[in-house]
């Protein structure tokens, strides 16, 4: 009935990041780490889709969330990163004069103000997760808030997100994580950020 | 705090106005990072020095850390609305100290018995209720493997049925609900660097140095 998810593929190559992530990150986390949550989405979806009662649907509920959060998670992540401005590489990094400029700073007051909030939120999740700024969609102004282990965002609209998971930074910053968030705010896709932006304040929800 | 704080506490006691003072309001016993009884490279090829060594100096020693300033923090608050909004640092820097203190004795080097399971009471209950070592061995990974996040898979000691289980906790909660027996670490920390994604060649290696004298020992401390 419903087509078989499938790894998107990155759109830079392995090494784009650098030296802000590593090239043996951006792999193991792209064909390792996010390929298992799809091939594992699509084994869950697959037995849910031959349930028969509300039990066993319900016992499924734990491999769906975890495996679709991981791959809604990660589909996002890939996105909203960009070969660093700072090396030249591309847009990564570079937040331009806009609507998601103009609501970061009457959010935050400034961007290292919100940089700052946005680090140590995520570097206090206690265990694995995500930290995120996200669009209120009733208030529509913007919010720093976190989702533990692959849970997906579901109370804002996505527009930044950061795996804080140790796969995500631990072979290149080890127990670090401060410097790991300090040094991907290089690589942020700040375009791919304001296009959610938009979307997000122009729906109706 | 508690009772038992204050009577370690006490058992510590130095001649130390400071201490003196703490005594006489709250008890403050300053958690300190345990020593292994090994050195960092003692558990190779099966867990690498360089891991052992930033698990033990840094990972478990900011959990001690964190806990230490929880707990001056929660000598000093003033409401229960202020101490709750402290449970979360507690339990979970708390939860570290205790889950790493209890981990770093159930590893031993295969020179010190580490991997071997010898005759005895521990043996017994395993056959009794796993069907063996080999079975344990299955169905703890499999459970450690399994969960969605970081946490802790451990072999259990469950009071009520006199059962051995294996149970899990997530993130640093600590085990309440049994007894600890041998616990393995399952945040991405405690294997990455060795094992990168492959979490499964981290639990088989484990087995090799797991210490089931000591696990024997809280068992038997348990079955009393």
């Amino acid at each position: 009935m419903s087509a078989a998810h499938t790894l998107p593929d990155l759109p830079y190559p392995y090494d784009a990041l650098e030296p802000f992530i590593s090239r043996q990150i951006m792999e193991l986390h792209h064909k390792k780490h996010h390929q298992t949550y799809v091939t594992a989405l699509n084994s869950a979806e697959q037995a849910y889709a031959k349930t028969s009662s509300p039990k066993e649907r319900i016992a499924l509920q734990a491999a769906l969330k975890f495996n679709g959060g991981g791959h809604i998670n990660h589909s996002l992540f890939w996105k909203n990163l960009a070969p660093a401005a700072s090396e030249s590489k591309g847009n990564g990094g570079a937040l331009k004069d806009g609507p998601l400029k103009t609501a970061i700073l009457e959010s935050f007051g400034s961007f290292d103000a919100f940089k700052k909030e946005f680090n140590t939120t995520t570097a206090g999740i206690q265990g694995s997760g995500w930290g995120w700024l996200g669009l209120n969609p009733s208030t529509k102004r913007l919010d720093i808030v976190t989702t533990a282990n692959q849970d997906p965002l579901l109370t804002h609209v996505p527009i930044i997100g950061v795996d804080i998971w140790e796969h995500a930074f631990y072979l290149q910053y080890l127990n670090v994580k401060v410097d790991y968030l300090n040094a991907i705010w290089n690589v942020i896709n700040f375009d791919e950020a304001e296009k959610r932006y938009l979307e997000g304040k122009g729906s109706k929800l | 705090m508690s009772v038992l704080a204050l009577a370690r506490t006490v058992a510590r006691a130095r001649p130390a106005p400071r201490l003196a003072l703490a005594l006489s309001t709250q008890s403050k016993s300053l958690h300190t990072l345990p020593e292994l009884d090994y050195a960092y490279d003692a558990l190779e090829p099966h867990i690498s020095g360089q891991i052992m060594k930033l698990h033990h100096t840094k990972h478990h020693q900011t959990y001690v850390n964190g806990l230490n300033a929880a707990e001056e923090s929660y000598a000093k608050a003033p409401s229960p609305k202020a101490q709750i909004l402290l449970q979360p640092a507690l339990k979970f820097n708390g939860g570290g100290h205790i889950n790493h203190s209890l981990f770093w004795k159930n590893l031993a080097p295969p020179s010190a018995g580490g991997g071997v399971l010898s005759p005895g009471p521990l043996k017994d209950a395993i056959d009794a209720d796993f069907g063996g070592l080999d079975a344990l061995k299955k169905q703890l990974n499999a459970a450690t493997a399994a969960i969605q996040g970081s946490g802790w898979g451990w072999l259990a000691y469950n009071d009520a049925t006199k059962k051995l289980e294996v149970v899990t906790t997530a993130n640093q909660d600590p085990l309440l609900t049994h007894v600890p027996l041998v616990g393995i670490d399952i945040w991405e920390h405690a294997f990455y660097l060795q094992y990168f994604n492959v979490k499964p060649d981290y639990l088989n290696a484990i087995w090799n140095v797991i210490n089931f004298k000591e696990a024997e020992r809280r068992y038997l401390e348990a079955a009393k």
